[in-house]
């Protein structure tokens, strides 16, 4: 226990150097939160390969890394351009952050639809205080994540989404999260509040990346509420530096004949873990979670899924595709539990690995618990390396070896990809995961001729 | 153009073939018969470069050049074609990018331009109609749930559009009913040329109606037992590989 303790400890003292400069401070029922927060942290500490969720990923020591507290000077540093996503990105709606804090010049909010507020929580945490404290659900101090208490305690940045009831905003709305560059690494807690009334719909768009070299830590947590029949389509991609860290926890509540779509790409990042968590609330209620991860060197990746049936008739279903190459490991945890009134609930679920070397390495845990007795739910699971016979193939009709192995690659890849139903966001995804491939590359126009 | 000499080879480590001479000639289309394990797979992977599979002694000539020292997509752009007993199905890559990828390689090492989208639509489409190969077959992903029939004449689909110096056609006929043997078949003839030269392999004699060889070789414990002519191909029909020490199946 003492040992715990001394591992949290740093942190704790963090929190009480910094805690009546955060977002918000003042605000009782958000001090109370924090303080709720700090205390389960300190009682939880870090996750170690003991901890049941985390059996396969193991954190690298933080203390080493020396990781201080993002500041206003961190968002100054220079960056050349924000990396382009889509070829029209110009003219969309983009919120660009440089190491947790607002780059006006690179943001463009102008075009943002009539019913659509965009804006940082510590902006709204001034103005409707009331509203934040209404989405951030009480049981959240009650985490039995780490990492999601300490994010509670410290949350300093992040973004609030809002679409009232009955909009629907057709073109993506872009969020742009660079990081790096800066003198030591720095450790962010970004809280995102994403809110679609009933009725509305939206696509949103996380695009993590780094500025250049160097190490940095993300630890964000990020509430989803998708109204009564209202459509989120929520894509991230983490196109981190080879040396950032980067912990996601999502938690979602899906209404009645509501749809939550997440598709998740990850091309890089040291070490990364995505846990995405879903309450089925609603009848008729849909979700698909679903992703691809490309990892190199010795960069490990893990997607952790719970989706919770809570109530009838609701649908789930999970894509997710995994190439790894040299020492890369990814982890892949799905877990669905079909409540006792949650009958007629339809599941499936589906991970893939695809090993380059001998030296990658694969760990999917599929779960299934159900307690209703009328119930669809399959899952799967495999881990194979390149078919040695399609690459014969390939070559036989003068393909050189190189560029049949990206074929079938990608051609692995591009099945994750048809999860995604926005097919703007689907091709430029396909583009980046292009842009991952070795030498001798397909043009991702031609991919699409076909 | 093809000379084999003295040629023996393991696959998987086991000796297969023992010491296969021939000699196939630009304009001839040669037949290889034999009976079930007799070699004659492990020859058609040989020529197009399978792995697993290791000469041990002789050698296999391609115009002049020891074709077992190249890679398989060399051989390829080289004009050496496989038509696969069992064609491979590739999800998630489309016939025609497929196609039009493999031109474009063996094109670029043949020094010629490379066709673009609306160049290789147009070529395609035509070579298709011709095999009787219906538009949606172009765009699906490759081989991934066509019948027999469609594999087979996609194999010979994508034999038209490379335009090979050297077919190997190893065992079309399996699987196919008469009418899709028919079409295969006149595909294939109409690739006849006196400038490419064609080695069929087979189990039976009926492929050899429709694709009538100049040659038919008989091949039993992994060396040629016998040349001929086309009639050779029907005295087996009549008396099987019994001579050749193979029992009946």
């Amino acid at each position: 226990m003492s040992k715990v303790v001394n591992a949290a400890q740093p942190y704790v003292d963090q929190f009480d150097a910094v805690k009546d400069r955060l977002p918000g401070a003042q605000l009782p029922w958000l001090d109370a939160k924090r303080l709720a927060g700090i205390e389960r942290f300190a009682e939880i500490g870090l996750p170690t390969v003991k901890t049941e969720t985390w059996k396969y990923t193991r954190l690298p020591n933080l203390e080493e890394q020396g990781f201080r507290a993002a500041t206003w000077e961190d968002g100054q540093v220079e960056v050349s351009g924000v990396p382009a996503f889509f070829n029209d990105a110009d003219s969309l709606t983009r919120l660009v952050y440089v190491n947790g804090i607002i780059h006006p010049g690179l943001s463009r909010l102008e075009n943002l639809p009539n019913g659509v507020s965009l804006e940082p929580l510590a902006q709204v945490l001034v103005n409707e205080p009331a509203f934040i404290e209404k989405h951030m659900s009480s049981e959240q101090a009650g985490y039995d994540q780490g990492f999601s208490a300490l994010n509670m305690a410290m949350m300093e940045s992040g973004t609030v989404l809002r679409v009232a009831s009955g909009v629907i905003v057709t073109d993506p709305i872009e969020i742009v999260y660079l990081c790096g560059s800066t003198d030591q690494p720095i450790y962010r807690h970004p809280r995102n509040l994403f809110i679609l009334g009933n009725g509305s719909q939206a696509t949103l768009i996380k695009h993590h990346a780094g500025i250049a070299t160097g190490a940095y830590f993300n630890n964000t947590v990020t509430e989803v509420s998708v109204g009564d029949g209202a459509f989120l389509r929520h894509y991230t991609i983490q196109a981190d530096c080879l040396e950032a860290l980067h912990l996601s926890a999502v938690n979602v509540r899906v209404g009645r004949d509501a749809t939550y779509e997440n598709f998740n790409l990850a091309i890089g990042g040291r070490l990364s873990r995505t846990e995405t968590r879903v309450r089925m609330e609603g009848r008729g209620g849909h979700c698909n979670l679903s992703g691809a991860y490309l990892m190199k060197a010795r960069e490990h990746c893990d997607n952790t899924t719970i989706i919770d049936h809570l109530v009838p008739d609701t649908t789930a279903r999970e894509v997710f595709k995994g190439v790894l190459n040299d020492e890369a490991r990814g982890v892949f945890q799905g877990k669905l539990i079909v409540h006792k009134d949650a009958q007629r609930t339809d599941g499936y679920q589906m991970s893939r690995a695809l090993l380059l070397s001998d030296r990658a390495e694969m760990d999917a845990k599929p779960e299934l618990e159900i307690y209703a007795d009328d119930v669809k739910c399959s899952h799967g699971s495999t881990t194979g390396q390149l078919d040695e016979t399609a690459l014969f193939y390939l070559r036989s009709r003068g393909i050189p070896e190189a560029k049949a192995r990206n074929l079938l690659i990608q051609s692995f890849v591009a099945e994750a990809l048809e999860e995604i139903s926005d097919i703007k966001v689907r091709e430029a995804m396909a583009n980046l995961v292009i842009h991952w491939l070795p030498a001798q590359c397909y043009l991702a126009e031609e991919w699409k001729q076909a | 153009m093809l000379e084999i000499k003295n040629l023996h080879a393991t696959a998987d480590g086991k000796e297969i073939l023992k010491g296969i001479n021939l000699t196939i000639n630009a304009g001839e289309v040669h037949a290889i018969m034999g009976p079930n394990g007799s070699g004659k797979s492990t020859l058609s992977y040989l020529i197009a470069g399978k792995d697993g599979y290791n000469v041990t002694e002789g050698e296999i000539l391609y115009n002049g050049v020891d074709l077992t020292e190249m890679d398989p997509e060399i051989r390829a752009a080289e004009g050496v074609f496989l038509a696969f007993q069992y064609p491979v199905e590739i999800p998630g890559v489309p016939n025609t990018i497929f196609l039009k990828e493999a031109l474009n390689s063996v094109r670029r090492h043949r020094g010629e331009e490379e066709l673009d989208a609306m160049q290789f639509v147009k070529m395609v489409k035509t070579k298709a109609e011709e095999l009787g190969i219906a538009k949606d077959m172009l765009k699906r992903a490759v081989n991934v749930g066509f019948s027999g029939g469609e594999k087979k004449r996609n194999e010979i689909l994508q034999m038209a559009v490379l335009d090979p110096k050297l077919a190997v056609l190893d065992e079309t006929d399996s699987g196919l009913d008469i009418d899709a043997l028919k079409v295969v078949s006149d595909g294939v003839n109409q690739l006849r040329s006196d400038d490419r030269a064609i080695l069929m392999i087979t189990h039976y004699q009926r492929l050899l109606d429709y694709i009538v060889p100049d040659f038919v070789h008989v091949l039993a414990h992994g060396k040629i037992q016998r040349s001929g002519g086309k009639e050779l191909a029907l005295e087996l029909e009549e008396k099987g590989y019994a001579e050749y020490g193979v029992a009946a199946e």
